[in-house]
């Protein structure tokens, strides 16, 4: 190390601070922020001769960690039920990792104030690091775990799976539109501030009790550059602040951010933290414990709030509606059941439930049982092929639902289902601040005011969409979800290994095809999707049918 | 003796889920199966940057999800006007019933994928190398403050480290953050992106590096002028049209390729390796210095030893692309011919240097020779004609 201080160092690098002298930099991506030339001052106060040995430093730690798992046999303790999930979140994480070091060259035009620039460079390339690091642990996983099936076929997976592609939203939301929206807003103060500390504090230590503590040794190195990342958006949030007339688009924005990131963050995490678990432990905090203390507390209360005074309209509502999803309305025990009816459709084996999680659940989130305690008793008898269909298929009092045109989370809760017409097609959201959305922020105006650089919803919003009509073996085969025996589903609803009590593509054969809800919803007359949308609303809570005698 | 209620720990269980403890179908498939290695075996590099970045072509079957306002989505293979065999394609068309993997399906879908950064950069060799490069310069500083060196520097040396050596940190700066890692949004691959982020990193670490030094000599010669490389790199007319080149850069419109070509093959080459191989390495020990060549020489090995061969691993085979080769070598060519004449003024421009020190390097004609040399084989090596502008 340099005998000079990491303040005086850091002084003498804004020396480097540029301002053009004889062309103008291309503009390639815009915002309808404004900013003042405010010289906020870089948070991170981060130089390079001191980052690279620290990171180094981290990284001998965490590769020492790894090497030591395989010595000492880590995998002969770790739980396969928590291990399977990992085939999904591994997928899914790289991306938004590797788009957050894209989304930071978004700022370095838009926000004109070049001591920001140091710190943004640097979480550049701290999200290279967790990207990689994080597709290194995977490979280990494959190695080294039991099955590797889905972890070898991992980012194919990713791109053609329907959880992949809501996860994507954790991703593509940091890359495109509004280069604040994206690069700042969605990014660094929401997904972020708040929920990586459900991403990469809670779900490690769940994965510790479960035996592997290499998850925790790679994350809890990726959230020690991420604290400083939180300190990137807070500089630039609050230089946004000091414009009046980017509140009311720092309100559209939060507004977003914070719903989307709720439903997806809480539908998988909420998933892998609650239903990935061995760990029945009573004292153990539930998710919504977590969330209360991490998200709740820690993220609204300690940092948004107090932002108030500066001007931010803080989206009050929306942050007690989620808590109020995740309590009172089951959200996460009703993602995880659609995760576990939909297992075929996947690339991980997703364990059943047993008496003792029953307990569990009934304690930490009493009535649990009587909303979905029938349910998961019926998924276990229907788990080993027996002459029977996957559950998705056979009558256990379970409408599969329809999909959120925005999050891609299916309406699970299904009372808060919003139909619409938009842009010539009849969408459903999962609830009303979805709709808004799509019908609202993600517009070219926005309450009167010109937005054109507000980003777009594009693509394939429903999975189901693709297979329309499809016999269920041939998507499977489609999506290259088989093993190497050319007919043993990666997928399983249970953890037996034994070849005999495997799913094939044989046993998909025989079930009738899929349908896409979209295609369908569409294809009713005015009248019929008025019934089918009196309908849905008053189905559930566990996907239950409506009543008949209503 | 006082009661300790148990605590409450997660149980541990004998699970037996390592690898090679049962035997069912995929249980040996241990390799990621769904791209197909530059080489015989999938490397460690591969493994970790390969497919991180979605294709359309490929396995993305719900396409983007968002997109920027104008429609486009993703990383659009239009963000420079270089082509790879493949693209013109029609993207896969997907709807009800279309299923989702493309018809025909073949890995890779274009070109564009076969890109592999031979330094095979991903964050644990970025990390490890960038600690070894500061653990030297700092050592090489160190013991020359303890052995009194910088006591020895001619007068006029400290003055030209000041201003012109200063200067150049602005030039890595601005390439490093405004051209390289800008870039890093818009190539169309995670290969290229990552490779883009590498090099950047390199160029910001040497303009610390720079600066830090520049503080050192501060702390450490008493008529050393920390703050002279500003006015140096505002004012003095030898920089001008660096500095020209530099932001110029900066104002390409919506092209990386362009960007990464002009700094990489046409600048350093012709101004960059110009100033610091032969200008300041040949000058500096017969001034007294021998530090300061190596603190230059970590940022020269940067680019000679890993960012230039991973640009020519890049652009290579656009040049000789098997569906777009003639199309490429028409923009390089052209490329070739807008930047090098700007090049060859910016080294003009720094001629006056060349006369600065006390103890002079070769003749500046000699050292544009030698750069223009170091040039011409770099473009012969992407299989592109010496532009005529060459000749200026």
């Amino acid at each position: 190390m340099s005998r000079q201080s990491v303040a005086r160092a850091h002084q003498k690098i804004q020396e480097l601070s540029w301002d053009p002298m004889y062309h103008t930099p291309y503009q390639k991506y815009g915002t309808d922020y404004t900013f003042q030339k405010a010289q906020k001052r870089d948070p991170l106060k981060q130089v390079l001769r001191s980052y690279f040995p620290m990171q180094e430093d981290k990284d001998h730690r965490v590769y020492g960690a790894s090497d030591g798992a395989i010595r000492g046999n880590m995998f002969r303790q770790v739980q396969e039920r928590w291990l399977e999930w990992q085939k999904l979140f591994l997928s899914i994480i790289p991306l938004p990792e590797i788009s957050a070091a894209r989304s930071m060259p978004m700022l370095f035009h838009t926000v004109p104030n070049p001591e920001l620039h140091n710190g943004q460079a640097i979480q550049m390339i701290d999200e290279v690091r967790h990207s990689t690091i994080q597709q290194n642990l995977k490979r280990l996983y494959m190695k080294n775990y039991v099955d590797p099936a889905g972890f070898n076929s991992t980012l194919r997976n990713f791109h053609n799976d329907y959880c992949g592609t809501i996860g994507r939203q954790f991703a593509e939301g940091f890359i495109t539109g509004d280069a604040i929206t994206a690069a700042s807003i969605y990014l660094t103060i929401v997904a972020e501030t708040a929920f990586t500390n459900t991403l990469f504090v809670a779900m490690p230590a769940e994965a510790a009790a479960n035996g592997d503590y290499l998850l925790p040794t790679v994350f809890h190195s990726v959230q020690s550059d991420e604290s400083r990342h939180i300190s990137n958006g807070y500089a630039t949030l609050l230089m946004a602040l000091s414009d009046e007339g980017n509140h009311q688009l720092l309100e559209r924005d939060l507004r977003y951010a914070w719903w989307n990131n709720h439903r997806v963050v809480d539908a998988a995490i909420g998933t892998f933290i609650e239903y990935g678990t061995k760990d029945r432990r009573k004292d153990r905090e539930s998710y919504a414990e977590m969330w209360r203390r991490w998200i709740y507390d820690d993220y609204y209360r300690s940092y948004l709030v107090p932002l108030e005074k500066y001007g931010l309209v803080i989206p009050h509502d929306l942050i007690e509606e989620s808590w109020n999803q995740i309590w009172n309305k089951g959200y996460v025990h009703e993602v995880a059941q659609f995760f576990a009816t939909g297992w075929l459709a996947n690339y991980w084996r997703i364990d059943p439930m047993t008496d003792e999680d029953f307990e569990w659940f009934e304690y930490k989130y009493p009535g649990w049982y009587d909303k979905y305690g029938k349910w998961w008793e019926a998924y276990n008898s229907l788990s080993m092929p027996n002459g029977h269909h996957p559950i998705v298929a056979e009558n256990v009092d379970y409408v599969y639902p329809h999909r959120c045109w925005v999050c891609m989370v299916p309406c699970l809760v299904r009372e808060d289902m919003v139909m619409d017409e938009v842009d010539g097609q009849w969408r459903t959201y999962c609830h009303e601040a979805c709709a808004w959305t799509d019908k609202v922020a993600f517009r070219p105006e926005y309450e009167g005011r010109d937005t054109p650089n507000m980003g777009r919803l594009t693509g394939m919003r429903e999975w189901e969409t693709l297979y329309h009509g499809w016999n269920w073996a041939d998507v499977i085969t489609d999506m290259g979800f088989v093993r190497d025996d050319g007919k043993t589903m990666v997928a399983q609803p249970h953890l037996d290994l034994d070849p005999k009590k495997m799913w094939t593509l044989d046993h998909m054969r025989r079930m009738g095809n899929l349908q896409s809800p979209n295609v369908l919803l569409n294809e009713m007359s005015d009248d019929e999707r008025t019934a089918f949308a009196a309908d849905y609303v008053r189905q559930g809570p566990a996907g239950r049918p409506a009543p008949t005698d209503a | 003796m006082t009661d300790i209620a148990e605590r409450s720990v997660p149980k541990l269980q004998f699970t037996d889920a390592e690898a090679g403890a049962k035997e069912f179908p995929d249980s040996t498939a241990r390799s990621y199966n769904y791209f197909k290695p530059a080489k015989r075996k999938q490397t460690h590099y591969e493994d970790v940057t390969v497919e991180v970045q979605p294709d359309p072509r490929h396995y993305l079957s719900q396409g983007w999800i968002y997109g920027f306002a104008d429609g486009q989505v993703g990383y659009p293979l239009t963000w420079t006007k270089l082509k790879a065999w493949g693209q013109d394609e029609p993207e896969p068309e997907r709807g009800p019933g279309s299923g989702g993997l493309p018809k025909n399906f073949s890995w890779p879908a274009h070109g564009w994928h076969e890109f592999r950064d031979p330094n095979e950069e991903w964050e644990m060799t970025f990390y490890r190398y960038g600690a070894n490069v500061e653990r030297q310069i700092n050592a090489n500083i160190d013991v020359a403050r303890e052995a009194d060196a910088f006591a020895q520097w001619n007068p006029n040396w400290v003055t030209f480290v000041e201003r012109h050596v200063g200067a150049w940190m602005h030039i890595e700066h601005i390439l490093g953050l405004y051209v390289f890692s800008h870039a890093n949004r818009s190539g169309p691959t995670n290969m290229h992106n990552t490779a883009m982020v590498v090099n950047g990193m390199h160029k910001i670490r040497f303009a610390q590096d720079l600066a830090l030094y520049n503080l050192t000599l501060s702390e450490e010669i008493e008529s050393f002028e920390g703050s002279a490389h500003l006015e140096t790199w505002d004012s003095d007319p030898a920089w001008r049209s660096a500095r020209e080149y530099v932001e110029a850069l900066t104002a390409i419109e919506d092209d990386w390729g362009e960007s990464i070509f002009a700094a990489n093959v046409v600048f350093e080459p012709l101004v960059g390796e110009l100033f610091r191989s032969n200008l300041v390495q040949q000058s500096a020990a017969g001034n007294g210095d021998f530090v300061t060549p190596t603190v230059i020489g970590c940022g020269e090995y940067d680019y000679s030893r890993r960012d230039l061969r991973m640009t020519i691993a890049m652009f290579e085979p656009r040049a000789n692309d098997k569906e777009f080769a003639a199309h490429n070598q028409e923009i390089m060519q052209g490329w070739l011919s807008k930047w090098v004449p700007l090049a060859l003024e910016a080294a003009r421009g720094l001629q006056p240097l060349w006369s600065e020190p006390d103890f002079k390097p070769p003749r500046f004609e000699d050292a544009l020779d030698r750069a223009k040399s170091r040039f011409s084989g770099i473009v012969s090596e992407l299989g592109l004609q010496l532009p005529k502008e060459l000749a200026q």
